[in-house]
């Protein structure tokens, strides 16, 4: 038998620590009492509730057209960045302004992004937040690829190149299938990091139209609301079968 | 980078000057398309930007708001002021015990989930992320749940009789610093896991039979050999920790003021937008400090496993 070892006690702490708030809420979430602090026994009104509640439900539909639109155009920028970066220079300068909105803090972004805004007296709505989160989007996607880009052989683009292929008919014929996986990777980051923002989302954002994150913020702000447990379980179960999902994914391409 | 040069090189030789002047245009032309829009993009969306805030530390806010573009070094001698400072160096601290309590959790955790059998190791791994994947604010605020006078922990412990009266537990300096652990401990474990799973293990091996004790062979061969991944872990959660106002917001209700929440409210409520830009520059120059700190410390492991 293996011997006891101490290394379980801080793991199992750490696991402790991480699923206690959401076994929490999840139970909550089917409690009876509008407060989370008494159990009336088990319910499920607040899903009801939510699924009426229409700030919720515009919130979730602002953050689905701001993330698809700023992960087309993410994963557009982010793949030739990563192309050219990896291809057609040797900058480290270049190297660095790239990962740069990974890197920076968001509050820092936020407020440089609402004074640039502001400066160029552009008004702010669900494009403002759109173009924001290109930002980060596309350093993200970027960098993505490039780690594809690395695994990629060279041989093949220089075959076609041999062969008489334009550049252009090479990068599309070659160059894009051949990063096809590490672009579909780089696009899911992108969607996923932009649905979940919200400081840069708050500070670009115009008097309409928030954002889920947003709708969430001022909710939890103005005191507890049984809804966002039931909110906090819907959402937890979709990345969980995304998880499950992606894992599923990635072995059956392993296998081919 | 040769092997794709020298077929170029040979088809210069057979279409003379003409074709070499293409070739270049040729080049030219593929480092524009790729680098062009990403770049120019960037340039516009964050490096304009990023100067615009600088260029503000400069002047001053006016009287009805907006900014008067006189230049002056009041913003520096106004966060010179004892109070600024003061939330600045509060801000260093929580974010520093919440990279320590991080580490210090952390490690073990990857330490532990790199030993496990591979089929294990996924499901250990993903149960970290996980959380992570839920909504940030949502995470945090499990936490008023669980700390509120009447929330879970308080009831559980009267109930248990542990304690009389319920503990002020919510809107503390440690509430900010669980909060904030708690949204950014899987950064922490993942490079860490990496850093521990690179490992050989060969080395653990001959280092035990050389008769070292497992404290020793910790200390003096793991350790060292993953503090590249420490030194990571710790600038992904004091990063992220050092600018935030939610959390404090949330779960220090107002008594616990960090330096995002100095920021947010000058641009969002005092309107005075030079002296948030000056606010924002020294957590900029902070980060800057400690991301060269850590490439010089990472250059000196490597060169000193070199040696």
């Amino acid at each position: 038998m293996r011997r006891f070892s101490w290394l379980y006690v801080p793991a199992g702490l750490t696991y402790l620590f991480l699923y206690l708030p959401i076994v929490v809420l999840v139970v909550m979430s089917f409690n009876a009492a509008d407060t989370p602090y008494r159990w009336d026994g088990f319910d499920t009104a607040w899903y009801g509730r939510l699924f009426a509640d229409r700030a919720i439900r515009e919130g979730l539909i602002n953050t689905l057209v701001v993330a698809a639109g700023a992960t087309a155009l993410s994963t557009v920028l982010g793949t030739l960045l990563a192309v050219g970066l990896a291809r057609h220079t040797r900058s480290k300068l270049l190297d660095a302004i790239a990962v740069a909105p990974a890197v920076l803090p968001d509050i820092v972004l936020a407020i440089g992004l609402l004074a640039f805004y502001t400066a160029v007296q552009f008004t702010l709505g669900l494009h403002s937040i759109l173009l924001a989160h290109t930002v980060f989007g596309t350093a993200f996607v970027a960098a993505v690829v490039r780690t594809r880009l690395a695994h990629v052989d060279g041989s093949l683009e220089e075959a076609s190149r041999d062969l008489g292929a334009t550049a252009a008919h090479t990068f599309v014929r070659i160059t894009l299938p051949s990063l096809a996986p590490g672009i579909i990777a780089g696009a899911l980051l992108a969607f996923s990091l932009s649905i979940d923002e919200f400081v840069i989302a708050f500070f670009t954002a115009g008097p309409q139209d928030p954002t889920l994150p947003i709708v969430i913020y001022s909710m939890v702000r103005f005191g507890v609301t049984p809804e966002i447990n039931a909110l906090a379980t819907l959402l937890l179960a979709v990345s969980f079968t995304f998880v499950i999902a992606a894992q599923r994914l990635s072995r059956l391409t392993e296998s081919l | 980078m040769s092997s794709t040069l020298a077929p170029q090189r040979a088809a210069r030789a057979d279409v003379g000057p003409r074709g070499r002047r293409a070739a270049r245009r040729g080049r030219l032309a593929g480092r524009l398309a790729t680098l062009g829009p990403g770049l120019g993009y960037l340039v516009v969306f964050m490096l304009v930007p990023l100067a615009l805030v600088l260029s503000y530390t400069l002047f001053h806010r006016g009287r009805f708001g907006g900014i008067v573009y006189e230049a002056s070094a009041d913003n520096f001698t106004r966060v010179a002021d004892g109070l600024y400072l003061g939330v600045v160096w509060t801000s260093v601290k929580l974010a520093g015990l919440t990279t320590l309590l991080a580490l210090l959790l952390g490690y073990p955790t990857a330490y532990l989930i790199a030993r496990l059998p591979r089929r294990w190791r996924t499901v250990a791994l993903v149960l970290v992320v996980l959380p992570f994947w839920t909504n940030f604010l949502i995470r945090t605020y499990a936490w008023i749940i669980l700390l509120n006078s009447e929330g879970v922990i308080n009831r559980t412990l009267t109930g248990v009789g542990v304690i009389d009266r319920p503990l002020e537990l919510l809107y503390t300096p440690g509430a900010v610093v669980g909060g904030l652990l708690y949204a950014y401990l899987p950064l922490m474990v993942l490079p860490l896991y990496s850093a521990i799973e690179r490992l050989d293990p060969q080395l653990r091996e001959a280092s035990a039979n050389l008769g070292a004790r497992p404290a020793r062979t910790f200390w003096s061969v793991t350790l060292p050999l993953t503090l590249p991944g420490v030194l990571t872990g710790c600038v992904f959660v004091f990063v992220p920790s050092l600018g935030n106002f939610v959390i404090p917001e949330l779960l220090g209700g107002g008594r616990t003021v960090m330096v995002g929440n100095l920021i947010r409210d000058q641009f969002l409520k005092a309107r005075d937008w030079p002296f948030g830009s000056t606010l924002a520059l020294i957590v900029i120059a902070l980060l800057v400090l400690l991301l060269m700190a850590q490439a010089w410390a990472a250059r000196r492991l490597s060169g000193g496993n070199r040696a």
